[in-house]
């Protein structure tokens, strides 16, 4: 890569020569300078973000050329995605799960996974009576809350074990694994919601 | 080999001006020597009461000159104006009743005032043009580039309105800065380093909450919640509401739809307003076509009367809070900001929610506009240790099937912010995609603020699906949005015509910049021509009074020529509409009396010397 303003090679955000903003790197991992990993070190991932928006934000290229200043626009706009992204680990496993070719469900996942079939329908049946104004069905509501809500957190937990074995890895399988359980985290999450505007 | 740029063109920088556009009163502010100060207007107050008035004949008025016109014109003048821009009629039917104007339009609202129709941000823009003539008078200089502040929960249509308004005062409009935001860069709370500080703006017409945490002079918003329809307006309308009430008993005659007398209520429950925020007890004293209306008001009945205006704040308060990830106990620090905020019952309410005391060391109605001056100072690189980072209030998101909205951009995001989408077309032989861009928190499009309709068209005829189109949504550090779309096969750039629900699509803009701008541009001149007359006035009649010293007399008569040659050509010049020639020729005259001003300077020495004991 070259410079675009002074054509000296240019490796960094930053060319040596001029010291021009170059086209950033639009991948998050790439921008932030970490490795593809699906464990990441938050402390570290929020340093680098206070360094990088010193140096990025559009507020510091007011009197720069117009080229730099569309370019300070997508730096930065990389730069808050990329730490949404990032520091959350349901959405960075999600980001690397459609890098890596995998299709994600859209926000209003209607498939139920196959495990939780029967309680779902319990559930709805509940959710049902509680909509239709018979407020009986308030202490089975509870019980599911709390018992959907405990799984998450074991699905959280399972997410952090099988993030360590991709890493280890780089096997696919673990990937897809990976996917089994955001869906199904995704799905609980849903239910939750429900559950918490019915009892509202 | 490396290579230097040089800038011939524009050698000293040019000067950013910070600029509160406030729903009752606007300030223009700037940095002189690295602190912020508000410029003064011509008549030494530096608050420029958002009013503009058009009077039956001359020139729109503005500022205080148009406030005391409005019980004579009511009809013909213009007051909070900010809380119709980016709005259509829709939003205001409810206090249309109590404002003296009348509104009209489908999509942005047509304000008719005396005669004339103008759109808010054309009014908007005679404040701002009134603000730049201030600062320019102040500072000397042209003044073409400023930062302006908007409320932290503006929508994009009300954002563009402001920039809008800018462009058609002749501003370059370099970033649109959140007025809380700006507050806590005015108050320097960075000097804390670290801490977690929440700002409660309570103006004329909007409400904010912004909770930032500081990181060694990078101001991180973490989140941030209003009302861009709650303020000191809600107030004066329920005193105005009450007393209307009264009026119609005791008279038993109404004064409803008699604007003039409305206008002239409004200012008494105004005044008793204000004074509630000192005296414990106060008076509406109004009188009108010959009657008299007093009605005493103490401040605890005023209080019961304003509970609801100000639990109104609260809710979005714990809504922020909950966004940001923080409990009261962990806000260190409560910045006050807004006229409304000097209501004793409102500070009790912030300091019993926040568990702080507020700062309120900084005039609660400059603070912003100090911020903004610093906030100019930051883009100009004059601030070099402080930074905002700020979110977009709303999410943003598309119309996608059975009226559901789809969040591509979650509220409470830092920006700059973006998103892609991909789409396709859905039958054979589609030409053109639709998208309804929104913004709101709601699931169901209906119950949010729709933005604009993107129109992506000209697609090559082809089979369903075929196409695709990647769409690209980027809100910027203004907390615009910018919307690009490319074809993915092509690679090539897609074309698309942009509809915006409630603002000026751009050739509208153009045209209302090209009529004021000619305007503002002559205006400049014009002054400048002014003064260097007034400058020459100053000369002419010094050399004129010189002749009457002996040291005229004592010169060479080549040194006399060459005066009396400087005063003709100056003379010849002096009714010319360029000021820099009239400047030169100044110039040139000072160069030709300078053996003149010696003389007649060591004459004066030797006389006052004469008689003095050495």
């Amino acid at each position: 890569m070259t410079c675009w303003q002074c054509g000296l090679p240019a490796d960094a955000l930053f060319c040596g020569g001029c010291k021009a903003l170059q086209p950033p790197p639009s991948g998050y991992f790439e921008f932030y300078g970490f490795p593809r990993k699906l464990a990441i070190d938050s402390a570290e991932l929020q340093r680098r973000y206070y360094a990088l928006s010193r140096q990025l934000h559009p507020d510091r290229f007011t009197r720069r050329s117009a080229r730099e200043q569309a370019l300070a626009l997508e730096a930065s706009s990389i730069l808050n995605d990329g730490l949404r992204v990032l520091r959350d680990p349901v959405e960075r496993a999600e980001y690397v799960l459609t890098a890596e070719g995998f299709a994600m469900p859209g926000q209003r996942t209607k498939d139920v996974p196959p495990e939780l079939l029967e309680e779902v329908f319990e559930l709805n049946l509940a959710l049902e009576e509680m909509r239709s104004g018979d407020a009986s069905a308030r202490p089975a509501l509870e019980t599911a809350r709390s018992h959907f809500q405990s799984m998450l957190n074991g699905a959280d937990s399972e997410l952090a074990g099988l993030f360590a074995r991709w890493d280890e890895s780089g096997d696919r399988a673990e990937l897809a694994r990976i996917r089994g359980v955001l869906n199904r985290r995704k799905y609980i999450t849903n239910l939750v919601r429900d559950v918490n505007q019915a009892l509202q | 080999m490396q290579t230097f740029q040089i800038d011939f063109s524009d050698s000293k920088p040019k000067r950013i001006v910070g600029i509160d556009l406030g729903t009752t009163n606007s300030l223009v502010a700037y940095l002189s020597g690295g602190k912020p100060e508000v410029i003064p207007g011509p008549d030494g107050d530096p608050l420029v009461p958002s009013f503009v008035c058009f009077p039956p004949e001359g020139e729109p008025l503005v500022g205080n000159t148009a406030r005391r016109a409005l019980p004579l014109h009511p009809l013909a003048t213009v007051f909070s104006v900010k809380r119709l821009m980016g709005k259509g009629v829709g939003d205001i039917e409810a206090e249309l009743p109590l404002l003296p104007y009348r509104v009209t339009g489908t999509g942005v609202v047509q304000i008719h005032a005396g005669g004339q129709v103008r759109t808010p941000p054309e009014i908007s823009a005679l404040i701002l043009r009134q603000l730049k003539m201030n600062a320019e008078a102040a500072l000397n200089e042209e003044v073409t580039q400023a930062v302006i502040t908007v409320p932290a929960y503006f929508n994009d249509a009300q954002r563009q309105a402001t920039k809008d308004a800018g462009r058609i005062a002749g501003l370059e409009v370099l970033r649109l800065v959140n007025e809380p935001t700006a507050a806590a860069l005015a108050y320097g709370l960075d000097k804390r380093k670290q801490g977690v500080v929440a700002v409660y703006d309570l103006g004329g017409g909007t409400f904010d909450i912004s909770i930032l945490r500081l990181h060694d002079g990078l101001f991180e918003v973490l989140a941030t919640g209003g009302d861009t329809h709650l303020g000191g307006d809600d107030i004066d309308n329920l005193l105005l509401k009450v007393a209307m009430e009264d009026i119609a008993s005791e008279w038993r005659a109404g004064i409803e739809g008699n604007q003039e007398a409305i206008q002239l209520l409004r200012r008494a429950v105004i005044e008793a307003k204000h004074a509630l925020s000192f005296v414990p007890v106060t008076h509406i004293r109004f009188e009108y076509g010959g009657r008299r209306y007093e009605r005493e008001l103490p401040r605890d009945v005023f209080n019961r009367l304003i509970t609801p205006v100000v639990d109104r704040t609260l809710q979005p308060c714990r809504q922020c809070l909950a966004d940001a990830g923080v409990t009261p106990e962990q806000i260190d620090e409560v910045v006050l900001v807004g006229g409304s905020t000097r209501i004793p019952l409102v500070r009790d309410a912030v300091a019993r929610l926040f568990r702080a005391r507020p700062h309120t060391e900084l005039d609660p109605d400059q603070v912003v506009a100090l911020g903004a001056a610093v906030q100019a100072g930051v883009l100009s690189g004059e601030v070099e240790d402080q930074l905002l980072l700020d979110v977009t209030p709303l999410s943003l998101g598309i119309e996608t099937m059975g009226g559901l909205v789809s969040k591509l951009i979650h509220r409470n995001s830092a920006i700059p912010a973006s998103a892609t989408e991909n789409f396709t077309t859905g039958v054979d032989g589609q030409t053109n995609v639709l998208i309804h861009v929104i913004q709101g928190e709601r699931e169901l499009v209906r119950d949010c603020r729709s933005l604009a309709r993107f129109d992506l068209k000209g697609i090559d005829p082809a089979p369903a699906g075929f196409a695709r189109i990647e769409v690209k949504f980027l809100i910027d550090a203004n907390g615009i949005l910018n919307v690009s779309a490319k074809e993915l096969r092509t690679g090539k750039e897609q074309s698309m015509d942009v509809k915006p629900s409630y603002g000026l699509n751009d050739g509208q803009v153009e045209s209302m910049i090209l009529e004021s701008i000619e305007k503002a541009e002559e205006d400049f001149q014009e002054r400048q021509v002014r003064e260097a007359r007034v400058e020459a006035d100053t000369m002419l009649a010094a050399v004129e009074k010189a002749k009457n010293n002996d040291a005229y007399w004592d010169l060479s008569d080549e040194d006399r020529a060459g005066i009396s040659r400087g005063v003709n050509e100056l003379l010849l010049v002096y009714h010319g509409s360029d000021h820099h020639l009239i400047q030169a020729k100044i110039g040139e005259l000072n160069q030709s009396t300078m053996a003149l001003a010696e003389s007649m300077m060591n004459a004066a020495v030797s006389n006052a010397l004469k008689g003095t004991k050495i």
